[in-house]
Formats: structure tokens, C-alpha cells, sequence
């Protein structure tokens, strides 16, 4: 089992759901990353997801993508994101999962992004502009140095692609809860239930929810749905405004939920 | 290699041209685009929807179009004989409107009642918004707001033709943050939506659709020429932003050894500056927007923005089948600068009384460079991929309101 997966199962076995708060590394500075990821780690959240800013973030909604170009302006790159987390991985507990857009890690090189990456303490890889077809390059490159490559499930993927790309994704599936892009939402669709259960049930690894999920009661249903979240544009948003108490309360949502057995 | 066709061995079924193409997207898309294939593939195969393509590409858009001996340009330049392929004369005014229209029948097919589409000087979008209009689909356009502010009145044409223009206010403001925008709301309305894009760029089977359906321009072109000159040309030049004017000049003629290929990318201020468009000359191997293919980009991997004086060209990219043409030898590159591009719109507008679109007046000026170097029996077809009514105030702008 890899350190990205045990992290969610023992999550689960503490009856927690997993929750993974994503935070665009460099909004405010580089200097902004270590504190940050150290109060989350503090927070007991399950990984986090390092977002590495971009240009043409396709997949992203306009919070991140604000949050990105504040970042882009501020100089940050992936090579300097990797960089500051290696100068205090020491202290880093916490799983961490990159998450950047493709071109920035062919540009960087598929090795020397690698040796970065252990370098900074990272697990995991998301890459948004990837799908299955294209992912195999990736984990040639990238598992030899013990980092999984997450792949993303959506709503349009019929059942015998979601069973492939269960069998391919590595630490959890990634299961995106709405057709579109990251950020804040009101509404979701109504055969979500249906969705996830057959995704469960596909999936050998923990399946994760995340596209949408802002609030605390949003964790709690969409944890349910699955083994846990992942809390982007709303976590952006708090830090950004250096409100902590609703990072505080996000994660607290996740704590301490039953497991959906048992409901 | 004889009788192996490099034309018809690209894209492969994962949508690779040589190593160029493939399908970078969100997992959100994919089953739209192996739908879109599939639907595609099925199309091709049926009598009825290549029937009514070739209704509407006759009886509508006005083709065949001609293919124009340029005497007067050809004795002005004293070299190889010039034909010029009028692309410019199509409904709405350049070749963007084959594809559109190729695509918006299809989206009617798949029953797709909604329509997406990017557009930079605003062309595409205007072929876009025609073809909705006749075919009776909803739809949306993503532009620019810096592209939106210098082609006023494309977008009120698009407007007075029943699409919603959507401002892009992101990253550069132009044709590069269109396409994030319209792929964004693709994703959004992947269910009941068809996204038509407009150059030979983005995911497998967009390279290949958009080839396919510009086509028409160089199997007319190879017909044309025999009837007029007994025998194939000797060069064929296209100007080359995404590519699709190029690709669908360019395909019917990659197997013949004989005919050499010249696509000519925006060199806006040139190279040496920084300020330019050519991927292919000044570019590095990436990813946007779908496709790995030579991209403007920095040592980061952060896409830069485009320059050139022609919106139509002003794209970081080169269609993933050009990248591979290059690759592979097949294909020339080579890049005009601004000031030659302007140059060369005069000299056509003086000697044949046509006044080529910016992004055409790049291959008329790379013309005019090839047929000095040539012989006076020897044959260069260009592609005239569009009419300069549009750049009017561009090019009063850029001549200080002098006519030379």
C-alpha cells in the first residue's frame, strides 16, 4: 500500500473520512507555503494538495484561477515550489499531492521532476489535463520514486472506463462531483448516490470527492459518498482572507463521520 | 517508401500524428471526444450527410472557388507563374466557413441543439455563427476582450446573426484565454453542447475533423491545376497560424514527392524580438489546449502570448500535423514579419485589384520571395485563405493612414 493510501486508510479506520484541503502554493508568496501547510498538517487534514499555478488552467474555476495569476505574478514556478518544500521537509508529516497541468512537468523534465519531488516530500501527482489514455508516461516515470499518480473519474465516464481508470489510479480516485470546472456551487446532481456506489464498488482503492464541495455540510454529504474529500476554491478563498476558522471548520466536518456501512 | 501514403497514416486511432496530437483534456471531455469520433467516423460512412455537406458547400458557401492565374502579380515579381486559390471568395469571407459548416451538420447528427466555439479576430466565429443560424443551433462565441476592442464589427456581425458573444477577461485576453473559456464551458455543458473549433488544433479528433473538412480547398486545387496547367504544381504556400487552411491545402498534395509544401507562420516584429507567432521556428515542444505540438512557451512551461498583426494568426501553437510535416521533412516553415506581411497586401491590392486578409498577405509575401528564386515555367499555388475587408483599419492604423 502506498504512504498516500495508508494515510486515507487510517483516516477511515480512526472513523474519519479523509480530507484533502488543495492550496495554491505561492498565493501571497513562497514564503506563505511552509506556514501554511504546517497549520494544516496541525489541523490533522489526511494530505494536502500542492497546486502549482498556470497560465491556461483549463480544468479550474475563476477562484483558483485568480489565486493561480496571483501566484504567476508573484514569480512562483514548479521548480520553486518544489524547492521551498525540500528546505523544510523535515518537518513536513503530511502527505503531499502535487497538482499542476502537464506542460509545466514536460517543460521541468519527467525525471528531474521526479527527483524534485522526493527532494520536497511529495506522494502524489495530479495532473487535470491527463486522462487515462495519456497517463501511462507518467507512472512509467514517476512510480520508480514511490509517487503515485491519481487519475480523475467524472460523471460522463461510462462504467467500463471507470473501472479502468480505478484499476489504473494509484492512492485514491479522484471522483470529480460535477460536469465542469473547480469552484464553489449550491447544486449538485441528483444520481450522484448511484454514481458513487457503483464507482465503490469498481474502485480497489479509496475513491475521494472533490469539484464543488465549499461548505461544512457539503463535506459531510459528499464524504459519505465515498471515503473522503478534497476542498479547493472554499480553502483557497479562506486562506487568501487569512480566515482560518472556516479551514478549521471545513476540516472539522470531515472528523468523526460514521462510516456509510453503518448508516 | 513507395506507395506507403504519408497522408493517410495520421493521425493514428490515439490520435497521434508521429509523436504530435494525442488528447491532453479533462477526464470530463474524453467521452465527448471518443463520442465525437465515433459519431464522426459514422458520418463519413453515410451517403446522406456527404450529400447534404456537398448541398451546402455548393449551393451556400458559393464553391468550387476559383483558382486565379495572378498574371499581373506573376509579371510584377518576373518569376514562377502564380495561382491564387480564392478562398476569400466563400460566404462570409474566408475558408473557416468549410469547417463550420462540416461541423455544425454534425452537431445536428449527434442531436446537439448547442453550440461553442473560440474565435480570435473573429472570422471563425462569424463561420460559426452563420452556420447556427442556417442549421438552427444556439450559440455561444468566447473572444477575447483586447480581441473584442480591435474587431468591433465581427462582433456585432455575430451578434446580428443571433450568437451571445462572451468577453474573455483572463490571462492575455486573446484567442489562446478564448479557447481555456469555450473548453471550460464545454466541460460545463458537455451533455447537450458541440464545441466547433476553428484551425487543425486541440484533442484527437479535432486535428483530423478540421483537416478533413478544409480538405475541399486543396482536392479542388489538384483538379484545378491539371485543367489548367496539364500538370501538378511545383509549390503550394499557405500562411499557418493553428494551421487549417494549410492542412487542407497541404493534404491532398503530401503524397506527391513532387510538390513542395511552404507553410508560413507570423513573424510580427521578428524573431530576433521576441514578438511573433512562429511555434515552429521559436517554439518548444508542449501541451495546450489538447495537443502536444511546437508551443511558445518559457523555461517554466508557462505558455507566452502570440504577437502578430494578424489576429487570425495569433495563436502560441502549430496544429500537431504541421509539427509532424515538419518533422518528418515533408513540409517547409518559414515565417513573414509584420511590416513584409502589410507590404505584400499592397503589392496584391495594386496588381490584381484583391485585398487579401492580414493573415493571407503572409503567403502572398513569402510568394513573392519563392517565385524570384524560381523559373518562369514553374508553378506556385497559394492558398488565399481570406479577404482584407476586416484588417481595413488595422492596416490605415499600422500605415499611419499612407497608402504607399
Amino acid at each position: 500500500m502506498t504512504t498516500l493510501q495508508q494515510a486515507i486508510e487510517q483516516a477511515k479506520a480512526a472513523g474519519h473520512k479523509a480530507f484533502i484541503p488543495y492550496i495554491m502554493a505561492g498565493d501571497g508568496g513562497l514564503e506563505t507555503i511552509k506556514p501554511t501547510i504546517l497549520k494544516l498538517q496541525q489541523l490533522k487534514v489526511t494530505a494536502i494538495e500542492v497546486g502549482i499555478p498556470f497560465t491556461d488552467p483549463v480544468a479550474d474555476g475563476p477562484t483558483i484561477e485568480r489565486a493561480g495569476e496571483r501566484a504567476l505574478a508573484a514569480g512562483v514556478t514548479l521548480r520553486s515550489v518544489l524547492q521551498t518544500l525540500a528546505s523544510f521537509r523535515d518537518e513536513i508529516t503530511v502527505p503531499l499531492v502535487v497538482m499542476t497541468y502537464f506542460n509545466p512537468v514536460l517543460a521541468y523534465g519527467l525525471k528531474p521532476f521526479a527527483q524534485a519531488c522526493v527532494a520536497g516530500g511529495v506522494k502524489g501527482l495530479i495532473v487535470p489535463d491527463v486522462p487515462l489514455e495519456e497517463s501511462e508516461l507518467l507512472r512509467e516515470a514517476l512510480n520508480p520514486y514511490g509517487i503515485d499518480v491519481v487519475q480523475l473519474v467524472s460523471l460522463t465516464s461510462p462504467p467500463e472506463r471507470i473501472a479502468r481508470i480505478a484499476a489504473a489510479s494509484q492512492g485514491f480516485v479522484y471522483a470529480v462531483t460535477v460536469n465542469g470546472i473547480t469552484g464553489a456551487r449550491s447544486r449538485f446532481a441528483n444520481n450522484l448516490e448511484q454514481h458513487f456506489a457503483s464507482l465503490n464498488q469498481a474502485s480497489p482503492i479509496p475513491v475521494l470527492a472533490g469539484f464543488g464541495i465549499s461548505t461544512p455540510e457539503q463535506v459531510k454529504k459528499m464524504g459519505a459518498l465515498g471515503d473522503g474529500v478534497i476542498v479547493g476554491s472554499a480553502i483557497v478563498t479562506a486562506l487568501h482572507e487569512g480566515d482560518l476558522a472556516t479551514v478549521e471548520a471545513l476540516v472539522a466536518a470531515s472528523k468523526g463521520m460514521l462510516e456509510k456501512s453503518t448508516l | 517508401m513507395m506507395g506507403i501514403s504519408i497522408a493517410n497514416s495520421v493521425p493514428t486511432k490515439e490520435g497521434r500524428f508521429g509523436q504530435f496530437g494525442g488528447r491532453f483534456v479533462p477526464e470530463t471531455l474524453m467521452t465527448a471526444l471518443l463520442e465525437l469520433e465515433a459519431a464522426y467516423e459514422e458520418a463519413l460512412l453515410d451517403p446522406a450527410f456527404i450529400e447534404k455537406l456537398a448541398y451546402y458547400l455548393e449551393e451556400y458557401v458559393g464553391r468550387e472557388t476559383p483558382l486565379y492565374y495572378a498574371e499581373n502579380l506573376t509579371k510584377a515579381l518576373e518569376g514562377a507563374k502564380i495561382y491564387l486559390k480564392r478562398e476569400d471568395l466563400n460566404h462570409t469571407g474566408a475558408h473557416k466557413i468549410n469547417n463550420a459548416i462540416g461541423q455544425a451538420l454534425l452537431a445536428k447528427r449527434m442531436g446537439k441543439k448547442k453550440i461553442v466555439a473560440e474565435t480570435g479576430a473573429g472570422q471563425h466565429g462569424v463561420a460559426t455563427a452563420t452556420a447556427c443560424a442556417l442549421l438552427n443551433l444556439e450559440c455561444v462565441v468566447f473572444m477575447g476582450a483586447e480581441d473584442i476592442k480591435r474587431q468591433q464589427l465581427n462582433v456585432f456581425r455575430m451578434e446580428l446573426l443571433g450568437t451571445k458573444v462572451q468577453s474573455v477577461e483572463s490571462g492575455s485576453k486573446t484567442l489562446k484565454d478564448a479557447v481555456n473559456a469555450a473548453l471550460r464551458y464545454w466541460v460545463t455543458n458537455v451533455e447537450d453542447t458541440h464545441y466547433i473549433l476553428g484551425s487543425a488544433l486541440g484533442p484527437h479528433p479535432f486535428p483530423k475533423i478540421v483537416r478533413d473538412f478544409q480538405r475541399v480547398i486543396g482536392v479542388e486545387t489538384r483538379k484545378q491545376i491539371v485543367q489548367k496547367e496539364g500538370r501538378l504544381p511545383d509549390a503550394v504556400v499557405a500562411c499557418i497560424g493553428g494551421g487549417s487552411n494549410a492542412i487542407g491545402m497541404f493534404h491532398p498534395f503530401v503524397d506527391d514527392e513532387s510538390v513542395a509544401l511552404y507553410g508560413v507562420e507570423a513573424a510580427g516584429s521578428g524573431l530576433e524580438t521576441g514578438k511573433h507567432a512562429a511555434a515552429i521556428a521559436g517554439g518548444q515542444l508542449g501541451v495546450l489546449h489538447g495537443a502536444y505540438m511546437y508551443l511558445l512557451q518559457d523555461e517554466n512551461g508557462f505558455v507566452q502570448e502570440a504577437h502578430s498583426i494578424s489576429a487570425g494568426l495569433d495563436y502560441p501553437g502549430k496544429g500537431p500535423e504541421h509539427c509532424y510535416l515538419h518533422d518528418i521533412g515533408r513540409a517547409q516553415f518559414d515565417s513573414i514579419t509584420d511590416a513584409e506581411a502589410l507590404e505584400a497586401l499592397q503589392l496584391l491590392s495594386r496588381t490584381e485589384g484583391i485585398l487579401p486578409a492580414l493573415e493571407s498577405s503572409h503567403a502572398i509575401a513569402y510568394t513573392a520571395k519563392l517565385a524570384k528564386t524560381m523559373a518562369k515555367d514553374q508553378v506556385i499555388v497559394v492558398c488565399l485563405s481570406g479577404r482584407g475587408d476586416k484588417d481595413v483599419h488595422t492596416v490605415r492604423a499600422a500605415l499611419g493612414g499612407d497608402v504607399k
